[in-house]
């Protein structure tokens, strides 16, 4: 069981907000991403939910039960470090048994348990290596198995993969994602990365200054950002955003169009490719459009636009409409 | 210093100091093994002559030889263990975050610039002295008789005094070593649910090892020549009560003036000084391995 619901929970240090008022509830099994930019307050909330950190005010429940003052050892949550944090003089055998021995379990069912974490993660020939004779990946998979062995009410995984290379990652993220269906159990992820929160959130929580901008499905965000900022946030080249005559036209302050939402060939907009990037599966282009400003457009990899070259632009999609706060209209 | 030549390179680089350092060390050996054999009283300085192992079967039948060696080893182990337990808590508790961190520590670390004979001094007469000592008043004022540090407890008094001077040095490798330990690994280890003891014991504690053992050689090296906090306060004594080995050998050099047998008891320190760090490098030498 792994219900968490934050009610108005405040952080400063000192003289410094990062966290003004926050309210949340995340619901047992679901795997909940938290992005937002660098300094934003992930890692801070997350180590408030975790108990490393004690809350300004407001209270954070538990299952149902108040924990807002309970330690961390108390709280019955597992969280893997950015760093790993593995103890680098035992053997990763005691660095996965070391919960189990601190909860005070008898030695078979520590092995038993520890075999079995093995044997999930592919660490069984590692078992009695040091943290220090291991690769990245491989210290990453011992870090999640010393949480797993727990059995913890729920997971938190601050930017548990990057310190990872590209190909790496990919594996791993599929590998948690997996753990997830598997276990069931909650989990809390924090990133920065977009694709591994749309890919393996059921629940996004986009952050902004300490602040909740938006929660909700990946497509959710993606197709309905609530402002200018998820917009922006959430969505790969960024969402071009538009001022002026042109939006005025869709009766906006601002309006908002993907990149993968304009075609190249004929339409409304004509201007001078700038950057051009080939993928290619996709054309990422730069083109500035006489009137409107630079947009950047996903193209399909044939199209075979380069510097200088004069183009016409079609937006062909949702056409997102923002007023002066930027709010979604 | 991975290939060939580099290390060549890196040898011939440290030759010369090397060469130095061995000529700086085998010509006062060379001379100290060479007078331990020879016939050298400063009373007496025309009768010499070779007197094969007299001068060391005279050290070691001497009745006060055993005991020196037992007082040497008691105090280099009494102050190891006193400095690197205080050390360690001391540092733990410096390491908190507290108000007024920095004049802290340096007062913790205020100790090691006192010239030990000065802190010998300090103690013997300000602290320990039974008719002026702080210590003794205070005995007087609990309604108690002041304890006689120097006359009845010797070997103790001595130790707690270099034990004072040496806490701030084993204090401060400790604490750096403490500052080195990740604060995630901490945190890891608190929300795996262990206590603040068994955070200490297997996480804390192990993280140290190697600035422990560092502690340890260093401090024995300088530990088995300890002299001037002796000589400011017991000389030795009362008898020989708390005579170590340098003191023996200061006693032969300077207040006997027999020059032989005082050589002979050097070699046998270097001797001794050898065996201890055998049997130090075969138990805790390992730890230095990274
Ligand atoms: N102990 C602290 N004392 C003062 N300010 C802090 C402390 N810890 C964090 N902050 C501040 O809180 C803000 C949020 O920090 P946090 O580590 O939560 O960011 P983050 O979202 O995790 O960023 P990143 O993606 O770079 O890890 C930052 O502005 C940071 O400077
Ligand atoms: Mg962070």
């Amino acid at each position: 069981m792994g219900k968490i619901e934050l009610t108005k929970v405040r952080k400063s240090f000192g003289d410094v907000h990062v966290i003004p008022s926050i309210d949340l509830t995340i619901n047992d099994g679901e795997f909940v991403v938290f992005v937002g930019p660098s300094g934003c307050g992930k890692s801070t909330l997350l180590r408030l939910i975790a108990g490393l950190e004690d809350t300004t005010s407001g209270t954070i429940e538990i299952d149902g039960k108040d924990a807002t003052a309970l330690p961390p050892a108390k709280r019955g949550l597992a969280m893997v470090f950015q760093s790993y944090a593995l103890y680098p003089h035992m053997t990763v055998r005691k660095n996965i048994a070391f919960p189990l021995k601190m909860a005070g379990m008898d030695q078979a069912e520590q092995d038993k348990r520890v075999e079995r974490a093995a044997k999930v993660l592919n660490l069984a020939s590692y078992l009695d290596r040091r943290p220090g004779q291991l690769s990245g990946g491989q210290r990453q998979r011992v870090a999640i198995g010393r949480a797993i062995v727990r059995e913890p009410a729920a997971f938190l995984f601050d930017e548990p993969l990057s310190n990872l290379d590209a190909a790496l990652r990919v594996g791993m993220r599929q590998e948690i994602s997996e753990l997830h269906q598997s276990l069931k159990t909650t989990m809390i992820y924090v990133t920065h990365d977009q694709v591994e929160a749309m890919t393996m959130a059921d629940k996004i929580v986009v952050l902004h200054a300490g602040r909740i901008e938006q929660v909700g499905a990946p497509l959710e965000l993606y197709n309905n950002p609530r402002n200018k900022f998820v917009a922006g946030f959430i969505g790969s080249p960024k969402m071009n955003f538009i001022e002026g005559a042109e939006a005025a036209k869709h009766k906006a302050h601002t309006i908002g169009v993907r990149p993968e939402h304009i075609t190249v060939g004929d339409g409304p907009w004509e201007g001078v490719v700038g950057l051009s990037e080939h993928l290619g599966s996709d054309s990422f282009l730069k083109v500035a459009v006489e009137g409107i400003g630079t947009l950047t457009v996903r193209a399909p990899g044939e199209v075979g636009a380069h510097h200088g070259d004069r183009i016409r632009l079609a937006p062909a999609g949702k056409i997102h409409r923002f007023d002066e706060s930027g709010n979604a209209l | 210093m991975a290939t060939q030549s580099s290390r060549f390179a890196a040898r011939l680089m440290v030759a010369p100091s090397v060469t130095v350092l061995f000529i700086w060390m085998i010509i006062p050996l060379a001379m100290a093994i060479y007078y331990s054999f020879r016939l050298y009283r400063l009373i007496s300085p025309d009768r010499t002559g070779w007197v094969g192992f007299r001068n060391y079967s005279w050290f070691v039948n001497s009745p006060e030889f055993w005991l020196a060696i037992s007082n040497t080893l008691l105090l280099v182990g009494g102050v190891l263990i006193i400095t690197i337990v205080l050390g360690t808590l001391i540092a733990l508790l410096i390491d908190q975050p507290v108000w007024g961190q920095g004049p802290l520590r340096i007062l913790v670390i205020s100790p090691f610039f006192v010239m030990p004979p000065v802190a010998a001094s300090i103690w013997e007469n300000l602290f320990m002295h039974p008719q002026n000592g702080m210590l003794a008043s205070l005995a007087l004022g609990l309604g108690m008789k002041p304890i006689l540090f120097m006359e009845n407890y010797p070997m103790a008094s001595v130790i707690f005094i270099v034990s004072w001077e040496w806490l701030p040095f084993a204090t401060l490798i400790l604490l750096t070593a403490l500052q080195s330990l990740s604060s995630e690994q901490l945190e890891a280890a608190e929300m795996d649910g262990a206590s603040a003891f068994s955070r200490f014991r297997y996480i804390i504690l192990p993280h140290m090892t190697r600035a422990i053992t560092v502690v340890i050689l260093i401090q024995t090296i300088f530990l088995l020549g300890i002299f001037g906090e002796i000589f400011t306060t017991t000389q030795g004594g009362p008898g020989s009560a708390s005579t170590t080995l340098p003191y023996m050998i200061f006693k032969q050099a300077i207040a006997a003036k027999d020059i032989g047998r005082a050589a002979a008891g050097g070699i046998i320190a270097v001797i001794l000084a050898n065996i201890v760090a055998y049997f130090l490098m075969r138990g805790i030498g390992r730890n230095l391995d990274a």
